[in-house]
């Protein structure tokens, strides 16, 4: 083995691999699988949700107007944004753009922090009206039993969502520090393509979270 | 592999075709809130879904590259939301078929 990586010392294909081509594939059909479990993680939460909400549609109407609906879709565009941005620091580390690559991640940080900004604002808020549900859970709506369900989904999914969006923070901030130093080319992009799908993941679930808890019903008054 | 569309070189999507989508994608959003206040009965809480899954396909295909991706990666991208439909529409046929039914109260 270690005459192999010898032999490929200067090379950024792995031994293993035929060529970058199948390297870079293979890094991808990866993390792909390990989105599909993520599927399967958020996928376990949406089940939930739609039961509760199939059962008590009254309670979840009631208690999904007491969420913001302007600070919501603001938060939406956020992170539509750096979605954007993010797509656009995978596009110059595939061109080895490095000063782009830099920005382009600050910028996605940058957004995936006003992001989470606001939904702590959020979430002081449902601490300031007690309808964080436990011990303390207070609300004036009809049926704060079932509402409470939703309340209670409310923070386990959008708070599982803003855990996830820490973790991308992180990753990126290691990615800027790495790309710094250079180590990003047009054949040694792939931790910036792969931070990406994950990053567009995360804003996927938020786009089915969003209509979710602060759309449907809002009709009903 | 001896798939002809696979290149040396990764395909670079132009910046012009992501900020396209972006614009999509914020329109969506718009007409999505907008709608939501609008008295349409069952149909609004399918059509805020319908532009959700239209927008998810926006990202996928174009931000996630899957359009321009190979077979493998269609296949495995398709395999993770089948399941995701199969668990809900088997989960809930099963729900909607038994009465009555009572949930432990929180």
């Amino acid at each position: 083995m270690s005459t192999a990586s010898e032999v490929h010392a200067h090379s950024v294909v792995a031994h293993q691999f035929d060529d970058l081509e199948q390297q870079q594939e293979a890094t991808r059909l990866g993390v792909w699988t390990f989105l599909v479990t993520e599927i399967m993680f958020f996928g376990g939460l949406f089940m939930a949700y739609t039961v509760y909400r199939t059962y008590y549609p009254a309670a979840f109407a009631g208690a999904s107007h007491t969420l913001d609906v302007k600070l919501g879709a603001f938060n939406t565009a956020v992170l539509i944004c750096s979605s954007l941005t993010m797509a656009l620091a995978v596009q110059a580390a595939q061109l080895g753009k490095r000063r782009q690559i830099i920005v382009f991640l600050l910028l996605t940080m940058l957004l995936g922090s006003i992001f989470l900004g606001v939904k702590g604002v959020e979430y002081a808020a449902k601490f300031h009206e007690h309808h964080v549900p436990g011990a303390t859970f207070a609300y004036e709506g009809r049926d704060a039993l079932h509402a409470q369900l939703f309340f209670s989904l409310y923070f386990a999914m959008t708070g599982m969502h803003a855990l996830h969006m820490v973790i991308g923070l992180g990753i990126m901030t290691v990615l800027v520090l790495l790309a710094a130093k250079g180590r990003f080319t047009s054949e040694t992009y792939m931790p910036v393509e792969v931070t990406g799908l994950y990053w567009h993941f995360v804003d996927i679930v938020w786009i089915f979270l969003f209509p979710l808890l602060y759309l449907i019903g809002r009709h009903q008054g | 592999m001896t798939n002809h569309d696979t290149h040396a070189q990764p395909h670079i999507v132009s910046a012009q075709v992501y900020f396209m989508i972006f614009g999509a994608l914020m329109l969506c959003t718009a007409l999505t809130v907008w709608i939501s206040f609008i008295d349409l009965g069952f149909l609004n809480t399918i059509i805020a879904i319908t532009i959700a899954v239209f927008k998810a396909t926006l990202v996928i295909l174009y931000f996630m590259h899957v359009r321009y991706g190979s077979r493998l990666i269609w296949l495995i991208a398709a395999a993770g939301f089948f399941w995701l439909i199969l668990l809900l529409a088997l989960g809930m046929s099963d729900y909607m078929t038994r009465q009555p039914i009572t949930f432990p109260s929180g």
